[in-house]
């Protein structure tokens, strides 16, 4: 423990250094980073940090990046622990995504995404809304229409109340004109019970990011009604929600946020580390592996968007009733 | 014969030097993660993921389940020595393990526990090798309506944890009822009890919400306080300085013929009892152990003997854990399906080498799916040779000074629990939860049915709620599925026969 902790600070001291060594402001990197995951390793965003830690490694821009793991509550007691104890700090940074901005917004936390200083949205996968492959509905048309119907009979499968896949469900039931107050959610812990319930054929449909599904689907057990992205992605065998005259995107995206109050020129080092960092082909080698979609939007771009999605989730959750 | 050829193949990969190596270094990690407590097989495949991205994949896969099967095996030997279970799997073993060791048949325990293990580990791969697709078939026939009724017949079997007072027993159960409802509900996404009075920011007393307590209480926080803790402030209120009680050891270190002839139908049911419902996605690996202790408390010539040390209370659960250990790698094999926090992070493992698990990974890459399975009986006769001969070696720790002994305890305890989140909340837990068992053993209530009660209990909520959500409110559907309605059944009738017939027999007379 005291070994990690000296580390820590001389990893602290040598980011500083590196901060002020006086490179041309367009070029200047930082060289160590430390992250903080907001979750248990092995998930998405633990995945995200370690995968970044190699490729900033393997080609050389930030050759130590220290990992520290600090789960709960959707992400959101690493993201107080962030602002509270990494305040000014120019080499710390926090891998985020979607799920944290719901997790903020459900559990009604009194600190949110906007007191960070975005960095950068890096990768994400579109939701898909599945069937079990003996199911009655064939089309996304099929679906929305029992929606309409009677949401309480359309019971659908996907991860806890309030996440993503909720949002989706909620999301749909507004673009299609069916009662987002009424529809049949049935959450699950872990994508592995969701997926259970659809191949028993227990629920009507199940929604959840396609890497979820995608090997049932290949299998013939599952079937994808509509991916919920902006146009056909390569490789994925789903036809868009769009094509299919239902107008919704949602993209379940990830990326990193730096601590708040860092001056300008250290957000710009950060910046740079990070655009660095996705244009080597080892990252793109690793988006193909992981088969994460590519979302990359950095600084002033990515901060207007977590603003406008904060207003889209924020809507969505009251019109399903868990925020009010 | 496919399959045996297949699997021959696989032999051919798992018994080449190096992976034998791997296989070798996983079990002994494993064995030793399962007896620290608070350190499971998932944290460390975890942590270990970014340094075999440099092995091949096969031999990666190999050394994880080296270590997946070791932590089921280490788990026992902290539960029976020293009544500190690392695992929820193993909380049961404890119960009549630790009593074993009392009597000085620690290394007896040990070793049922150790063969028990090796036989149903064994019997479950050779099912996983043979009948895995038939097996998934059937478990995905579990919906929710018959797995809220395969927890009812769990919940029964608390009766024979209750120990000699039912009012005890069951305020122990409700005790780990009240803690599984903490946290925020998941069908509903609201917080629950996660507002408690103390000390507000204004420096006032008042009602503070906890953030930490949102994703609920960890089941093993309250195993390793409940137990570990609780037990070492036990032991410690006891100690005199001078008079040291150290357990004796009788007898043969090894298994007596007696004990042999005890244990063998307890593994093997066990063993029937944990492969099924391990390869259910919503099983659990602590499920079957409960059933498999109830069952032998039921079917035992020693009735006597359960609640003080009965070999076939250890036995029997044993080996039900680690053939459900095996029956989860049967939706992970066959469908490419996580039922296991360790199992969801071998998927993460696998697609990270780009490889989807499931009925395409047996024809894109038999090698790897055969020489995972071949390793698994290797690595099971790993285990066998390297637990039985520690049994002895692993009976002296009783022999260390308790003060040492304890003191040891409480630090690995308190760093496995922190390793978890790096939080200091959970810390605090650990010893409220720590002085409450302490408590609990002072005035002898019993321990195991509180974690009984946290693990079965939001799980009967959550299926019977999504049961009930699926079908739109109407109760008749736990009825009216015939695998639910049968599981209800079995329920209701091991609950009310056995005092139907005492109360005939009484009329009778």
């Amino acid at each position: 423990m005291t070994m990690n902790i000296t580390r820590r600070h001389l990893l602290a001291g040598s980011a500083g250094l590196a901060v002020v060594a006086g490179l041309p402001a367009a070029a200047q990197t930082v060289t160590s980073i430390n992250m903080l995951v907001p979750a248990a390793p092995g998930g998405g965003w633990d995945q995200t940090a370690r995968t970044m830690q190699q490729v900033l490694a393997a080609s050389g821009i930030a050759p130590t990046m220290q990992i520290t793991n600090q789960g709960g509550a959707g992400g959101t007691i690493g993201l107080a622990n962030f602002l509270n104890n990494q305040r000014g700090r120019a080499d710390a940074m926090m891998t985020t995504g979607l799920v944290m901005m719901g997790a903020i917004l459900t559990n009604k936390t009194p600190v949110n995404l906007s007191m960070t200083t975005p960095i950068a949205r890096l990768t994400g996968e579109y939701q898909v809304l599945v069937t079990p492959a003996r199911s009655r509905f064939n089309t996304l048309a099929d679906f929305v229409a029992a929606l309409r119907a009677n949401p309480g009979a359309v019971p659908v499968a996907g991860g806890s109340a309030g996440g993503t896949d909720h949002i989706t469900l909620g999301l749909l039931a507004k673009v299609a004109g069916a009662d987002p107050t009424k529809i049949n959610y049935v959450a699950h812990a872990g994508g592995g019970e969701a997926q259970a319930a659809l191949l028993g054929n227990h629920v009507a449909g199940g929604i959840s990011g396609w890497g979820e599904f995608s090997a049932q689907v290949a299998a013939g057990r599952l079937r994808a009604l509509a991916i919920f992205a902006p146009q056909r992605l390569p490789g994925i065998d789903a036809p868009t929600a769009k094509e299919q005259g239902i107008d919704l995107e949602v993209p379940n995206w990830r990326g990193v946020v730096a601590a708040p109050g860092i001056t300008d020129a250290q957000r710009q080092a950060l910046l740079n580390t990070i655009d660095a960092m996705v244009k080597t082909p080892q990252w793109q080698e690793v988006l193909t592996k992981n088969n994460w979609g590519n979302l990359y939007l950095a600084g002033a771009d990515f901060a207007r968007y977590i603003e406008e999605e904060n207003r889209r989730m924020t809507e969505v959750l009251k019109s399903i009733g868990l925020v009010n | 014969m496919e399959t045996l050829s297949q699997l021959a193949t696989g032999f051919l990969v798992a018994l080449t030097p190096i992976n034998l190596l791997w296989a070798a270094i996983g079990v002994t990690l494993g064995t030793a993660i399962g007896v620290l407590p608070g350190i499971g097989p998932a944290l460390t495949v975890a942590l270990l993921l970014p340094l075999t991205f440099q092995l091949e994949p096969v031999a990666a896969f190999i050394m994880f389940a080296g270590i997946y099967y070791g932590a089921m095996y280490g788990g026992s030997t902290t539960s029976i020595l020293l009544n500190t279970p690392g695992e929820s799997a193993t909380i049961i073993t404890a119960v009549e393990g630790n009593l074993m060791a009392r009597k000085g048949r620690g290394a007896a325990a040990l070793a049922t526990a150790a063969i028990g293990s090796f036989v149903a580990g064994t019997l479950a791969t050779i099912a996983l090798s043979f009948v895995a697709p038939s097996v998934v078939e059937l478990a995905l026939l579990f919906g929710p309506a018959e797995y809220f009724a395969l927890m009812v017949l769990a919940f029964i079997t608390v009766s024979a944890l209750l120990g000699a007072s039912a009012v005890r027993g069951l305020a122990a159960l409700f005790l780990g009822l009240g803690l599984g409802l903490i946290g925020i509900d998941l069908q509903t996404g609201q917080a629950r009890f996660t507002t408690l009075p103390g000390i507000t920011a204004d420096g006032t007393f008042g009602l503070v919400s906890y953030p930490q307590l949102l994703d609920g209480i960890g089941v093993i926080i309250v195993v390793v306080g409940l137990f570990a803790v609780g037990e070492t402030l036990f032991v410690a209120s006891r100690y005199r300085w001078g008079e040291q009680t150290i357990n004796p050891l009788k007898g043969s270190i090894w298994m007596t013929r007696e004990e042999w002839r005890r244990s063998w139908k307890p593994w093997l049911r066990g063993t029937a009892i944990g492969f099924p419902i391990g390869a259910m996605p919503a099983g659990g690996s602590e499920v079957p152990t409960f059933l498999s202790y109830f069952a032998e408390r039921r079917l035992t010539k020693h009735p006597e003997e359960f609640g003080k040390g009965a070999i076939e209370g250890v036995a029997g659960p044993e080996a039900a854990n680690n053939a459900a250990a095996a029956g989860v790698l049967v939706p992970l094999l066959a469908l490419g399906l996580p039922t296991s926090a360790t199992a969801a992070i071998m998927l993460a493992a696998f697609q990270s080498y780009g490889l989807q698990p499931g009925p395409l990974l047996f024809e894109t890459r038999p090698d790897l799916v055969w020489g995972l399975i071949a390793s698994l009986y290797i690595g099971n006769v790993m285990l066998l040779i390297l637990n039985l001969p520690m049994a002895g070696v692993w009976v002296r720790l009783l022999l260390i000074p308790q003060p040492y002994l304890y003191a040891g305890i409480l630090v690995f305890a308190t760093l496995g629990v922190y390793s978890l989140n790096q939080s200091l909340f959970d810390l605090g837990i650990l010893w409220v939860i720590g002085i409450v068992g302490y408590g609990m053993r002072r005035f002898d209530f019993p321990v195991a049915p509180t974690v009984v009660g946290l693990i079965l209990g939001p799980l009967a909520e959550q299926q019977f709620r999504r049961a009930m959500s699926i079908s739109q409110g109407d109760a008749t559907v736990f009825l009216t599925q015939p695998i639910a309605a049968s599981l209800l059944a079995i329920a209701a009738a091991v609950l009310l026969v056995p005092p139907a017939l005492r109360l005939i027999k009484r009329l009778g007379r």
